[in-house]
């Protein structure tokens, strides 16, 4: 009997083990066939450099690099207020039974495919923004916006717990102390519940950061640095997806490089989120 | 002395459960007024009534009229930050929010508009020195209120609520988490304090109601047993129930 719970514990240790040897060997996978280039060209020549002509052996990401910048900090940009009224609201005012509605409601946005969110951008944003600012459709307005609304959920989500972990003391407190409620909320509460906030935010960052798909829909594509936000521009993901199918030798190496680049960034926000995360328990 | 409160009639729900039952009970100006009474008998409830506290949990209703200085608090446009600053509450729980000591006291009144900062410093070295608190921490006022000790942190509270210059004060069990000497300081606040204010005090200390209050009221399952001054409800109470609380025979 007691052989047999040995014999199971260690297979579930195996198989727990093996989600992060999975981990381990993306890592290694991506380096290796990555590693490379970057060598040879140089850190400095592939990041900053904006000349990416496969062709002619230039691998330079900048303005890749650009690109995942503007429509990530639009895309904030757009989540932001949204998610954060509609965290406010479902914490503060809504009763709990609006809020159980209506939490799960926002989380399933986060269930929609990606691929759905780009042809929405496609059909709904094109027009309007060819008709009433110029350009063409696909740019980083266009990009921001969408990508806003995808990563609305992972704010407000986030956001609406941490809000939730605030004592209940701290409200009492301060509504005794002669506050309104929205004074209470601004002065009080939102104050202790930052940390959550923070750390939502940036998973956001992430997620922004390393969508492809409806981003290659909607963002134009062009490698160019970016001169308004009407033009259009390729993300480091959309330049992986779209020429991986042809790439060889060097060139494909750079496209391993260049995922590389956004792992890293990936691991980094996931760090800074948790450390903030565990900042925010201990106080 | 004059009445500061007129409790008329009052009647708390909350969903279904009744939890105050037809309650009338006037207190007095400059008074200490402590309500006695096991778990659950709506004594915290009733304090809660008194600056409207209970209004923030939904599914709460309440009938009958509560007069403060002749003026019915449940009244339709009545501002609740301005009820709230005329009756100042401390909870069971100290909690301070998460600022310094100074910060901790000036919210209130910054809220209210007070500016200026000579003002402020007044006001933190007036209320500090009305909790008993001020020799304490007067060398570090700028350090964060959650750092200090559970009675300090009472204290605190207590002069945080007397920054808003409030008439009347009311406690739920301040004392409820202290060790004796803390609570001895508490009181000792308390007796100064009620010759500006009118002070409501829950507590589920019967000995404390018996040294720092001037009348008492017992509870009991949502209803009001009995009321009068303290020398008669501990040495002659009217009613069984009462006796057999304060004699420790249930409760």
């Amino acid at each position: 009997m007691k052989s047999r719970e040995n014999l199971i514990q260690f297979g579930l240790l195996i198989i727990a083990l093996s989600t992060i040897v999975i981990l381990l060997l993306i890592a290694l996978f991506i380096l290796k066939e990555g590693l490379p280039i970057i060598l040879r060209v140089g850190i400095k020549g592939f990041i900053c450099s904006t000349h990416w002509s496969p062709q002619q052996g230039q691998f330079g990401i900048l303005a890749m690099i650009i690109g995942t910048a503007w429509i990530t900090a639009g895309a904030i940009l757009v989540s932001l207020p949204l998610s954060l009224s509609c965290a406010i609201y479902l914490s503060e005012f809504s009763t709990p039974k609006v809020r159980g509605t209506l939490k799960p409601i926002i989380e399933l946005l986060a269930g929609i495919p990606s691929v759905v969110y780009g042809f929405m951008g496609m059909v709904i944003l094109f027009p309007l923004i060819r008709n009433y600012l110029g350009g063409a459709g696909p740019s980083i307005l266009t990009a921001s916006v969408i990508l806003g609304i995808m990563i609305l959920p992972t704010i407000t989500s986030i956001a609406i717990d941490s809000l939730q972990a605030v004592p209940h003391s701290y409200r009492e407190g301060s509504l005794s102390l002669g506050a309104t409620r929205w004074q209470t909320i601004r002065m009080v509460i939102l104050p202790a519940a930052k940390t959550g906030i923070l750390s939502g935010i940036i998973l956001g960052i992430g997620r922004a950061v390393g969508e492809t798909m409806a981003v290659i829909m909607i963002a134009g594509n062009s490698v160019i640095i970016p001169k308004s936000l009407l033009d259009p521009v390729r993300t480091l993901t959309a330049n992986i997806a779209l020429e991986m199918n042809y790439a060889t030798g060097d060139h494909r190496q750079a496209l391993f490089a260049t995922g590389i680049v956004l792992f890293i960034t990936i691991i980094i926000l996931n760090i800074i989120a948790h450390t903030i995360a565990r900042g925010g328990v201990e106080k | 002395m004059e009445d500061k409160i007129i409790i008329k009639d009052l009647n708390l729900y909350f969903d279904t459960h009744h939890v105050l039952k037809s309650i009338n009970l006037n207190i007095k100006a400059n008074e200490i007024l402590s309500i006695i009474g096991p778990a659950n008998s709506g004594k915290t409830s009733f304090l809660r009534t008194l600056n409207r506290l209970n209004d923030i949990t939904s599914a709460v209703k309440i009938s009958g009229e509560i007069l403060l200085d002749g003026m019915d608090i449940y009244k339709k446009g009545i501002s609740l930050p301005w009820l709230r600053r005329k009756v100042g509450m401390v909870f069971a729980l100290p909690v301070p929010l998460p600022r310094s000591i100074f910060e901790n006291i000036v919210y209130g009144p910054r809220l209210n508009g007070v500016t200026s900062k000579d003002r402020l410093e007044e006001l933190v070295e007036k209320t500090l020195k009305s909790a008993f608190l001020w020799d304490e921490v007067k060398d570090r006022l700028h350090t964060s209120g959650t750092k200090l000790s559970g009675g300090q942190q009472q204290r605190l509270c207590i002069a945080r609520s007397l920054a808003l210059e409030p008439e009347v004060i009311l406690l739920d069990e301040p004392c409820s988490g202290l060790d004796p000497l803390s609570t001895s300081k508490i009181e000792e606040a308390l007796y100064e304090l009620k010759k500006q204010y009118t002070i409501v005090l829950v507590t589920n200390n019967t000995k404390q109601a018996a040294r720092v209050g001037d009348n008492v009221a017992f509870f009991l399952m949502g209803d009001m047993i009995e009321y009068g001054s303290s020398e008669h409800i501990f040495t002659v109470p009217n009613d069984k129930r009462t006796e057999d609380y304060i004699t420790g025979r249930f409760g």
